[in-house]
């Protein structure tokens, strides 16, 4: 019984990072068609400005839980700038390829981010442990987690609640959905497609950059911590359904907690579980829990 | 036209050949990497002629790879032996990771292969007992025909190993793209559900174009096993796949002659920048990248291709 507990708060918590990290590639996909590679050198990117700001933060010695508002702040700037240069840099030359192209103009972009932040933050591990430690220890089922775990519970939540708000109760949020099912027919009902796009990309952006920098505290950050991360959002996305934000909730949930029993039951199959779960998922579901169907054009 | 390739084809294996002589040791090196790895970008060529893009190319190449190892450990030391059984291993791999695979398109197809490859790094790194795990396995020196050579004679066998390979490599896939299948295979990409109404049998097509994909990745495996002299899981990580899309991607996926010498030009560009510029070379070959997708979307060799043809017809 105290097993199960375990898995349950080892799962949730899991799942919140998991979602957290993968939100934004989810929603970039849904509007833009896009799977964005680069995903991961914006989490890295998030990760080295939470870092850097925390400890320049902890250094000048003011309130201290301050510093989770420096992890915030650093992830929406670095998110804004990236997603912005990005999107009208080089993503908007590309609307219109193939699939694959674009998966490939992502990649190079993620390779470039990748030595970016070598070369701005160095090859040495950053530490950013102060919102870590400053949060102590709960005890919970019998055993002690660090309360910034939970802390990201309730990002992951907040992060979730915000963008399903933007997405259903906002105007611009309403715009977005036409545009997901149907680009053509928006920019007929003039609709300003590259508003959304640009729009849609720096939030998605901006999430990656959030996720890395509440990734930042848990982790010494090193060169090479965005490439685990795509791989991991990809994963979630994909047994979610590409493009629905319920579906990478669920797709987090689910991987989550079986990573979590599996950790805890059978710790062989700990780095293959994220796998079997997406193998599984597609053998049944060939477009994920909450894919859309498309319309087959001959 | 046909002769003028064969030409072409016969003159590019005559230098190849004498590179070997000429050539100082550390390029014969490099370019017998090179060649692996070019064969190995063919196997991700053949796919995306179906229009299928492999994100997951080192589960054959590191399936060779491995086998090659495990053969060497079980005291099997011929050259001509162990290409083809690490050949029949990957062969076999993909066999059964196609069954799977081959239903998916797309995004799909790309993220499964690279799932199915990352498990099998996963399985190198943990089976330490069997695989060595992240120290992998020494390959020793392989003999040819029962002839053991040594030093600089056995650098220069794995070269023209090497060189030869690649031939076949290279003429299989000239036979493929003129095969039906090859044919087939081209008109899947343009539009799948016509080729399906019209009778042909789209399934089997797909899986025959993964089947020889994960021939060619291995047999460039076991030549890149051969030439560094020691496997590790790295060859099954999904960043040694990603790389060889990115090769197939530089030289242009329309031809033969396009991948290969996308490699040449890679592994030479890749050893240099990342002698003087250790921290900069992915964004070189990122920015590389762009530019060629953005102003070049045939590949470096289009242009020379463009040249060829205008003056053969």
């Amino acid at each position: 019984m105290d097993k199960l507990a375990v898995i349950a708060v080892d799962g949730l918590v899991f799942a919140s990072w998991l979602f957290l990290v993968s939100a934004g590639l989810s929603l970039i996909y849904g509007v833009l068609r896009i799977l964005n590679v680069a995903h991961g050198g914006l989490f890295a990117v998030g990760a080295y400005a939470g870092a850097s700001l925390v400890v320049a933060y902890s250094a000048a010695g003011l309130w201290p839980l301050g510093a989770l508002l420096a992890l915030l702040a650093a992830a929406v700037a670095s998110g804004l700038v990236l997603g912005l240069v990005v999107e009208r840099g080089v993503l908007r030359w590309t609307y219109g390829r193939e699939p694959v192209m674009q998966l490939l103009v992502t990649f190079s972009v993620f390779l470039i981010l990748e030595d970016l932040t070598k070369l701005l933050w160095g090859v040495s591990p950053y530490y950013a442990y102060q919102p870590y430690q400053l949060l102590g220890q709960a005890r919970v089922a019998g055993i002690d987690y660090p309360v910034y775990s939970f802390l990201l519970l309730v990002v992951a939540g907040g992060t979730g609640l915000g963008l399903w708000w933007f997405v259903r109760r906002t105007r611009f949020g309403r715009l977005v959905v036409a545009v997901i099912h149907d680009p053509e027919i928006s920019v007929a009902m003039g609709v300003n497609l590259a508003r959304v796009y640009v729009t849609t990309f720096t939030l998605g952006a901006v999430l990656a950059a959030l996720g890395g920098a509440f990734t930042a505290p848990m982790i010494s950050v090193v060169p090479g911590i965005g490439v685990e991360v795509i791989v991991l959002a990809f994963a979630v996305v994909v047994v979610g359904g590409l493009g629905s934000l319920e579906g990478a909730a669920v797709g987090a949930l689910l991987i989550g907690l079986v990573r979590a029993a599996a950790v805890h039951l059978v710790p062989v199959l700990e780095l293959f579980t994220i796998y079997l779960v997406m193998a599984a998922v597609l053998l049944v579901r060939p477009l994920g829990l909450f894919g859309r169907i498309e319309a087959r054009r001959i | 036209m046909k002769s003028v390739s064969r030409l072409g084809w016969a003159g590019l294996v005559g230098v190849l050949v004498l590179a070997g002589w000429l050539l100082p040791r550390w390029l014969v090196f490099l370019l017998a990497l090179a060649l692996a790895k070019g064969v190995a970008v063919l196997s991700v060529v053949v796919l995306m002629r179906a229009g299928l893009v492999s994100f997951g190319q080192g589960l054959f190449f590191a399936a060779a790879a491995y086998a090659a190892g495990f053969a060497m450990r079980w005291g099997v030391r011929e050259t001509l032996l162990l290409v083809p059984w690490s050949v029949g291993v990957a062969v076999l791999v993909g066999a059964l990771a196609g069954l799977l695979v081959a239903r998916y398109r797309d995004i799909f197809f790309a993220m499964l292969t690279l799932a199915l490859s990352m498990v099998l790094y996963g399985i190198l790194i943990k089976a330490y007992g069997v695989t060595g795990g992240s120290d992998g396995i020494r390959i020793p020196t392989p003999t040819l025909l029962g002839v053991q050579f040594s030093g600089e004679g056995a650098r220069l066998v794995v070269y023209y190993l090497a060189v030869a390979a690649t031939v076949v490599a290279a003429w299989t896939m000239g036979r493929y793209d003129r095969s039906p299948a090859g044919y087939l295979a081209q008109a899947v990409r343009d539009n799948e559900l016509r080729v399906a109404y019209l009778g042909a049998p789209v399934p089997r097509v797909v899986y025959l174009g993964f089947l020889l994909s994960s021939g060619l990745a291995g047999l460039g495996g076991v030549l890149t096993a051969l030439n560094v002299g020691h496997v590790d899981p790295g060859l099954s990580y999904w960043t040694t796949s990603g790389e060889l899309v990115f090769i197939a991607v530089l030289g242009g996926t329309g031809s033969v002659m396009g991948p290969l010498a996308g490699a040449v030009v890679y592994e030479l560009i890749r050893s240099y920048a990342f002698k003087y510029a250790p921290y900069a070379w992915q964004m070189m070959l990122g920015a590389a990248m762009l530019l060629i997708i953005l102003f070049l979307p045939g590949g470096l060799w289009s242009p020379v291709e463009r040249l060829w043809r205008r003056q053969t017809t």
